[in-house]
């Protein structure tokens, strides 16, 4: 009621006007009834009714709400204020959008990433099943990014468990849509019958998948498009339904998309089709993981039975387990792992906001990037308190003023308050804008074609709490202190002090010294942190990997639809790597199983024939075709290469190892005529190859992991061969000609060849994207946080030669020469900087440790980045604090009195 | 709802007394503010003199808790007015102000005694 009385006070107001102009008509009609003359008559009237004024106040006081009332004044006041103020008013809402800005973008992409709900029905429900960390786990081969479960393993764990209503399994795959040529992938899922039953996830055309379209044999059952690549490749036509899309050469009938925003269960991913697990087998044909007892290529989650909580349903999966493990014993397992296998445990995991790889990768990161950005926000707020510290002093007289006419000390700092918090919604606003565009950008970052980043950046209340949170936080910040202290002071003094003094007081700028050493000191901590950044990227991408990466095309040839029998497999390979070889231009090709530096990893367990060292080691393998070493530029140490010798199964099969080989099994012994025995389980081949070469060490895996141990085998060898290959190009023709040339005569090959192009430098580059990105990201805090105390620096420097114009004025009149107050103001300038600097260091020490594990080749505490680091920032922030100096130096003496 | 106004006149009397004298004007027939004043002033014999000022305030509290209520109209002398006419809930709260009023008077009148002059 009182609210609904606010807004309508103004016509109140009238009619309370109206009222009392009654009242004195009819009492002035009175009086000349009586015999007045009306200018009488008016006075009396007036008279009787008593106080006018008083009694449009009292009603008003009723009418309105005081608290808005004031409120809206102040922020008129406010913003008049800012008006004449445009130059104040710029640089602060630019110093908080950015603050606040870069805040929420990284806020935001933490709660995509870390905290958002998966958009299903009851997501809580929902529950990861997989193997107990900490155990043995697993052997055999892993092909997913969640490779939990072999399908036996899933199989048995959904008829026996008890503890879930329903739950799915599933994996993701990469599908080809061409018919040949070079590669049109797109982000697949292989769904479980249940997958979307469980999730509560409804078509938005058609229908999905149910357990009926999940039976062992299915073929290709169909096909459910993700909404958004239904969108994009469909135009969201409904005439979708019911045509067909290759994927991996098989062709799948679209029956039903699903519904829009729901992107699977992996965060940071989004799937373009689904397909039922059954159709694995007709997509990998020969090499499907489904009937292979050690092939972990499945995830699961379940929905927990109503009144079953997630600690009864760990503690079922795991009294269930040894069944489970028992009855899908791999059958080709030693001993050994088969002990291993039988005893591990299932668990479950909480999994309603989704599963994600993404989270342990840029998790640390993330919140790395976050306290930098709150870092800059805090500098930021400094600088704005001293700002606003300035600008309070400059209406101390003011602010004296009121107070001695009776405005009373909360009434003051309400308005003074509202002015921050205008500037803090007004940089609030400018802040969330600038945050759109920036988790956009990080999110274009981080994509990569090979990575494709998805992450759904919709605002939700979080992200929303979180900037206003910001916009009080640092509202009271910035502002609470200069309101305190304007408003703390006694009139009287004040307004007797007003301008006289000669020397500024000193403690009334020594608030603004404190807060400027902390700006210093803050700002060299970030510096330090994003030198350190800098620099270990810097190391990344100028240490000798092993190989020249420039200049290298690497083509991915897959021709695994095509019918060829897996014998003729190595045949094909080196046909094609004649044909590459033949093209105009071409100086050198090669091909590989392995990329090096595309995270690509192939390992095995090995022991010495005759047992000279003794004992099972691990070594990093790839094979490679003649030529590779000289293709990517590492040189061969000793031996010879891989030639025609080595051509095919039946000659001797021969390896190449590097370096760190030698160090670490053979210390540094030649190893020529030395063989290793590669152990593989029972059923399988156990190759036997003698060294015959020694190369430079090379990156294998990841620029940042050290050398390792990698022996190299001849493709042609292979007892397993692939259905494809990696070929590498070197050429002087350019890229472009190079791609075409391939393609073509890859095509007369057969059209129904998959190609992928990418050069070894990107793939290198990509390798690099969290370095790169908290090396860019710090880089630009960093810079932004030593622009800003530079700014506060210069500020506080104007503000005491302000405040100390007279007394330099007076100096400069007794003899001092421009040079002295030049010393003057410098020395002022500089102990600032120096505590500042001085205190960041020990800071940067303390907070560069939490960055550690991110880090190339650089110790945290590394002092050169940290000298670095403060020369940077004192270069930066000494030619803003020395124009104040200058411009004191130049200052008239008899100017500066006399305005006294 | 109007919880800031019943902090004015609670406890305060005259206020209170204001009000019940302005809810038994009312009582006789609707009127405005000028023949509420003079009303009061005239029954009372002159001994009440009301701030004529103060009256508009009172006025509007007692409409804002819907003890009275207001219409535009036109006076005996032909200007327009805002008359006010007692509610239902004005009337209960009179009555109910009215015997608290009479059992103080007699109250205070017990203490006092009987004159001693």
């Amino acid at each position: 009621m009182s609210w609904l009385r606010y807004f309508r006070r103004t016509r109140r107001k009238e009619d309370f006007a109206v009222e009392i102009e009654t009242y004195l008509q009819h009492e002035m009609d009175e009086n000349i009834a009586h015999g007045m003359n009306p200018r009488d008559a008016a006075f009396a009237a007036r008279r009787k009714f008593g106080n006018i004024t008083r009694a449009k106040e009292t009603a008003h006081r009723m009418n309105t709400i005081g608290f808005l009332e004031t409120i809206g004044q102040d922020l008129r006041y406010a913003a008049r204020l800012f008006r004449l103020e445009p130059g104040f008013f710029t640089v602060a809402i630019l110093c908080l959008a950015l603050g606040i800005g870069a805040n929420t973008a990284i806020f935001h992409l933490l709660d995509a990433v870390r905290l958002r709900a998966l958009p299903v029905t009851s997501a809580q429900e929902l529950a990861e099943i997989q193997i107990a960390p900490g155990q043995k786990c697993c052997t055999g081969n892993f092909s997913s990014r969640r490779s939990n479960f072999t399908y036996a393993l899933w199989d048995e764990l959904r008829s026996r468990q008890q503890a879930f209503s329903s739950l799915f399994a599933w994996s993701e795959h990469r599908f080809n849509t061409a018919a040949g040529g070079e590669v049109r992938s797109v982000e697949g899922i292989y769904v479980s019958g249940d997958f979307f039953r469980t999730l509560g996830v409804n078509p938005a055309l058609g229908r999905v998948f149910s357990i009926a379209d999940d039976r062992p044999g299915c073929g290709a059952p169909g096909v459910v498009l993700g909404h958004s690549f239904w969108q994009r490749e469909y135009g969201g036509q409904t005439s979708a339904l019911g045509r067909k899309i290759l994927l991996d050469g098989k062709p799948f009938e679209i029956v039903g998309v699903a519904q829009a925003g729901f992107f699977g269960v992996e965060v940071g991913r989004s799937f373009d089709v689904a397909v039922p697990v059954c159709a694995e087998p007709i997509v990998n044909g020969e090499n499907s993981h489904t009937p292979k007892r050690h092939h972990w290529w499945l995830a699961v989650i379940g929905r927990l039975k109503p009144g079953w909580t997630l600690a009864q349903a760990r503690a079922h999966v795991r009294a269930i387990s040894p069944g489970l493990f028992a009855a899908t014993l791999p059958p080709n397992f030693t001993p050994d792992t088969a002990k291993d296998y039988l005893g591990l445990k299932l668990t479950a995991d909480p999994a309603a906001s989704g599963v994600s790889d993404l989270r342990e990768d840029y998790q640390g990161p993330l919140l790395i990037l976050l306290g930098i950005a709150a870092l800059v926000l805090a500098i930021a707020c400094a600088n704005l308190a001293s700002l606003m510290l300035a600008r309070a002093s400059a209406r101390e007289r003011e602010l004296a003023v009121r107070l001695a006419i009776g405005a009373s000390r909360p009434r003051l700092m309400r308005q003074m308050l509202a002015e921050s918090l205008l500037l803090a919604a007004i940089g609030a606003a400018c802040g969330a804008l600038f945050a759109q565009f920036l988790s956009g950008y990080l999110v274009r970052f981080l994509t990569t074609t090979d990575n494709p980043l998805y992450l759904d950046l919709g605002t939700d209340w979080r992200i929303f709490g979180f900037t206003a949170a910001l916009a009080v936080l640092t509202c009271l910040l910035f502002g609470l202190m200069p309101a305190l202290r304007a408003t703390g002071a006694n009139p009287g003094t004040l307004m007797k002090a007003g301008g006289r003094g000669l020397t500024g007081a000193r403690e009334r700028f020594g608030m603004r010294r404190i807060l400027v050493v902390a700006q210093v000191a803050l700002s060299l901590v970030l510096l330090v942190g994003a030198l350190l950044f800098v620099r270990s990227l810097h190391k990344l991408l100028t240490l000798d990997a092993g190989f020249q990466e420039s200049g290298v095309l690497v083509t991915e040839v897959n021709f695994s639809t095509l019918k060829y029998p897996p014998e003729r497999w190595p045949e094909v390979q080196s046909e094609i790597l004649r044909r590459v070889r033949l093209l105009p231009g071409v100086e050198q090709a090669a091909a590989a199983y392995v990329v090096p530096i595309s995270g690509d990893l192939w390992n095995d367990r090995f022991q010495f024939v005759g047992g000279k060292p003794a004992g099972h080691f691990i070594s990093n393998f790839s094979g490679v075709s003649p030529g590779y070493f000289r293709t990517l530029g590492t040189p061969l140490l000793a031996g010879r290469d891989f030639d025609e010798r080595d051509a095919t199964l039946k000659s001797p099969k021969v390896a190449i190892v590097n370096e760190s080989f030698l160090k670490q099994f053979l210390n540094g012994a030649s190893p020529m005529g030395t063989r290793i025995r590669i152990e593989a389980g029972p059923g399988e081949p156990e190759p036997v190859y003698e060294i015959v070469g020694v190369t430079k060490d090379a990156k294998y895996r990841r620029l940042s992991d050290p050398f390792s141990p990698t022996v190299f085998t001849a493709m042609a060898q292979d007892e397993r061969p692939a259905p494809g290959a990696e070929i590498f190009t070197r050429s002087q023709v350019g890229l472009a000609s190079q791609l075409a040339a391939i393609k073509r005569e890859m095509a007369a090959v057969s059209p129904a060849m998959a190609l992928n192009f990418y050069t070894l430098h990107s793939e290198i580059a990509d390798s690099l994207l969290r370095q790169r990105l908290m090396a860019t990201l710090s880089g630009f805090f960093g810079f932004l946080a030593a622009l800003l105390a530079s700014i506060g620096l210069y500020g506080v420097m104007a503000y005491i030669v302000a405040k100390r114009r007279s007394e330099i004025g007076i100096r400069m009149a007794l003899g001092a020469d421009r040079t002295n107050v030049l010393q003057l103001i410098g020395s002022e300038c500089g102990k600032l900087l120096a505590a500042g600097l001085l205190l960041g260091i020990v800071l940067s020490l303390a907070a560069s440790q939490a960055v550690a594990k991110l880090l190339y080749g650089l110790s945290p505490s590394d002092p050169l980045t940290i000298g670095l680091s403060a020369l940077l920032l004192a270069l930066v922030a000494l030619p803003a604090s020395l124009i104040p100096a200058i411009r004191a130096s130049r200052l008239d003496p008899m100017n500066a009195l006399r305005e006294e | 709802m109007a919880q800031p106004k019943q902090k004015d006149d609670r406890g305060d009397m005259l206020q209170g007394t204001l009000a019940m004298l302005v809810l038994r004007t009312l009582l006789l027939a609707p009127a405005h503010g000028h023949t509420i004043a003079y009303a009061i002033e005239r029954t009372s014999e002159d001994i009440l003199q009301v701030e004529h000022g103060s009256l508009y305030p009172a006025l509007h509290r007692l409409e804002e808790r819907g003890l009275i209520a207001s219409f535009w109209g036109t006076s005996e002398n032909n200007r327009k007015a805002k008359y006010y006419r007692i509610t239902p809930a004005g009337r209960r709260h009179l009555a109910r102000e009215r015997s608290r009023w009479d059992q103080m008077v007699n109250a205070i009148a017990r203490v006092l005694g009987p004159a001693t002059e």
